[in-house]
């Protein structure tokens, strides 16, 4: 028997927090607004790190009924929690990479203006997040999706006052809005075909149905599914605001933008791995749109030089990995690089923050430089992480990568290929941004006045004369989060995250547990190579030959301008899709529509009546003895009429 | 016995005088005098059809036509006196503030 686990006081706690910072926030200390904020994300990680420590003892899937919802005939919808193995994992990832965060951002938004503000969103996020990881039902998980996405706009859009900024959260909100309409078409389908929301009803469903060979509604329901976990998780096509997102403060970008919310289309796409796993296209789908993605943001990757966009193109190109993952059928392999690509990748997001606080504000990596002797602890945390990223065993990223590779080979050896090859780009391009940043000389501005970005960036009125080491509440999440960078891919030795996944997902690939034989390592062996081959190009191309990439670059000119300018699809976009909504918009709807049509139609009916009113107005002039003769008139109609009438009979 | 339409012509007559002094006349009090006109016409016919067909509900209604004709005098020349005090004139034509 299932104890109560009080599952809803998770999301409910940083609600909290972020009413309380929202509301009374304005007129608090910054203390007091720290104390609150870290407090209630803090419980909420502590409750689930209680969850986590009777989860053996639970009869699994644990469910908690709250409250009802919607009531409609046979249809029904409730406030309910799921917990699961899947759950559990992105919980204990969502509150404690989330915790870890939110201790940064003290450090890291402390002279900013709005600094109440950034912790109330902050928490609202945390409280979306859990809202869609715990829910039990479609609907509910829906609420946090679209939650979540409003907690990204408004953080991205947290400096509303610079132009970039602003248009850069509008950008995400209407991008995500394109996938969030698939997705809602695929609820609907289930809705119509399923009669309910719930997952367990929907799934106890699914179970008995074939495999669909061909296109059919599984499929449907999987491709749309698919589109909403597109926009959500920055796939193609729809991966355009991603970049851009990292306009909001960096600690937002570390969690929001790399470790949590851009994982959740993955979370979808493996909780609804019964109707994708009976559906090979829609499956074909994500994988094919994985790899894609993997190998596109990759390559875009190499040629940026704002540190922060770097990270972004690598994170888009890690999300293509977990697809790659979920597309062939090893959705506990996918789960597995989102919790340590979670890890490494909000490292180097809160490593970047605390490079560009040390450079003061700066973003371009071209003026960075040298700066491992300045702000050694940064560097190694740095380090680190980019080793987790680039594959180098025995980091997190190592495990994870390979194992999507190895069930990728396993399924269709070109999907592995196009993933190896991005695998080696990661390399380069992460140990390009490391080498820029920390090796050489500095490059940068060593005066007192940093411009625009202080202010941007709120540091305060500490000179920055040097590069200077963050505080160590910004370095101990780093600290923690290099630890879980360095040996959080050891769950998965032995398979053993995939067993504690196999409740979920079912044992996907016995085989690879019944021959773990040559083929396994000597793909790790090629994995390996690649990410060291990506290493010591980098290496070579910017700390030993650094006058070679210009070169390269000039050699490939028309190339390397188009991959720049990151294959101008945003450009394209805005010519194909946002061009012509403006225009129509503009000429159609706006001067047509509601202009001529239904402004007219009022004005119209408005000047009428008051022309009518006009002349009718004559009537009453307020001359006593013309209103005696309309009396008098009218009076004499009716008598003329009554004695017509007495006439007729 | 004089015959009803005789009665009737006469009130007509009396109501017709009195809507054409309405219609004409521009002093206020000579209005007045034409209302009144017009109300005893009307009573006129009242009591001819009264006696005619020996109903008395006929006179009763004269009777409250002459109570409303009476209040009706009291507060119109009430109001006449005032107008007159504030105006300085008694011609209808010229009492036309609320004109447009």
């Amino acid at each position: 028997m299932n104890q109560s686990l009080h599952l809803w006081l998770i999301p409910v706690l940083p609600l909290a927090g972020a009413a309380i910072n929202g509301f009374l926030g304005k007129k608090s200390s910054r203390t007091a607004v720290s104390t609150i904020g870290l407090f209630f994300s803090g419980a909420a990680f502590a409750s689930a790190l209680w969850v986590a420590l009777h989860f053996s003892s639970l009869q699994l899937p644990y469910q908690e009924y709250v409250a009802h919802w919607i009531r409609s005939g046979s249809f029904s919808v409730d406030f309910a929690f799921y917990l699961d193995q899947l759950s559990l994992v992105m919980l204990l990832v969502v509150t404690g990479v989330g915790f870890l965060i939110h201790i940064y951002s003290v450090g890291y938004m402390w002279d900013d203006p709005g600094y109440y503000r950034f912790f109330s969103y902050l928490n609202l996020f945390m409280f979306f997040m859990l809202t869609l990881v715990l829910a039990n039902n479609y609907l509910l998980m829906f609420i946090g999706w679209e939650g979540v996405g409003l907690a990204s706009y408004l953080l991205i859009g947290f400096w509303f006052t610079k132009d970039s900024a602003a248009s850069a959260g509008k950008k995400a909100f209407i991008v995500n809005r394109i996938g969030d309409f698939g997705f809602l078409i695929g609820l609907f389908l289930i809705i119509q075909n399923f009669k309910s929301l719930n997952f367990d009803h929907v799934f106890e469903q699914v179970q008995p149905l074939g495999l669909e060979t061909s296109a059919g509604l599984l499929t449907a329901i999987g491709i749309l599914l698919m589109v909403g976990a597109c926009g959500k998780s920055a796939q193609i096509p729809l991966y355009v605001w991603l970049p851009d997102a990292m306009e909001g403060p960096t600690p937002v970008s570390a969690l929001i933008h790399a470790a949590t919310m851009v994982t959740a289309g993955v979370y979808m796409v493996s909780r609804s791995h019964l109707i994708f796993e009976r559906a090979p296209i829609a499956l074909t789908v994500v994988a094919v749109t994985g790899t894609l993605t993997a190998f596109f943001a990759a390559t875009i990757g190499i040629t940026q030089t704002d540190i922060k966009k770097v990270l972004a193109y690598s994170t888009v190109s890690q999300l293509g990995y977990m697809f790659i993952a979920c597309g062939v059928g090893a959705f506990s392999a996918g789960i597995f690089h989102l919790m340590t690509h979670a890890f490494f990748k909000g490292l180097l997001f809160l490593g970047a923050g605390s490079v560009i606080h040390a450079v003061g504000g700066e973003q371009d990596m071209r003026k960075m430089g040298g700066l491992k002797t300045y702000i050694p602890m940064t560097f190694i945390v740095m380090l680190i992480a980019t080793a987790a990223i680039a594959g180098i065993p025995p980091l997190a990223g190592f495990w994870s990568k390979d194992e999507i590779l190895w069930k990728a080979w396993e399924a269709n050896p070109a999907y592995w290929a196009v993933g190896a090859i991005t695998a080696f780009i990661t390399s380069f391009y992460m140990f390009r941004l490391l080498f820029l940043t920390f090796w050489g000389d500095y490059k940068g501005i060593k005066v007192d006045d940093h411009g625009q970005a202080h202010a941007a960036h709120g540091h305060g009125d500490h000179g920055h004369g040097e590069p200077h080491e963050s505080p160590w509440v910004m370095l101990g999440p780093l600290v923690v989060l290099a630890v879980l960078s360095l040996v959080g891919g050891l769950v998965g030795i032995h398979n053993g995250f995939e067993h504690f996944l196999e409740p979920v997902f079912g044992s996907e690939f016995p085989k690879a547990i019944a021959e773990p034989g040559n083929t396994e390592w000597l793909l790790m062996g090629v994995s390996v190579l690649f990410s060291i081959a990506g290493l010591i190009l980098a290496y070579v191309l910017y700390v030993s030959k650094p006058y070679l990439p210009q070169k390269i670059a000039g050699s490939l000119n028309g190339f390397y301008e188009a991959v720049l300018n990151k294959y101008y699809v945003d450009e394209l976009y805005a010519k194909i899709f946002v061009k012509p909504l403006i225009d129509g918009s503009t000429n159609i709807l706006w001067q047509g529509v509601d202009r001529k049509v239904i402004d007219d139609t009022v004005n119209n009916a408005a000047a009428g009546a008051r022309h009518v009113s006009d002349e009718v107005r004559h009537m009453q002039s307020g001359n006593l003895r013309s209103y005696a003769g309309w009396i008098s008139a009218g009076a004499a109609i009716v008598i003329a009429y009554m004695i017509w009438l007495g006439m007729g009979r | 016995m004089v015959p009803l339409s005789y009665y009737l012509v006469l009130s007509g007559i009396l109501f017709a005088c009195g809507v054409a002094g309405f219609l004409i006349k521009r002093n206020i009090i000579t209005i007045f005098m034409s209302i009144e006109l017009m109300l005893n016409g009307v009573n006129l016919s009242f009591v001819a059809f009264a006696a005619h067909w020996h109903v008395l509900a006929g006179q009763i209604f004269v009777f409250f036509v002459m109570v409303v004709a009476a209040a009706e005098a009291a507060v119109g020349l009430a109001i006449i006196i005032a107008v007159y005090r504030t105006r300085e004139t008694l011609n209808v034509d010229q009492v036309n503030l609320l004109k447009l």
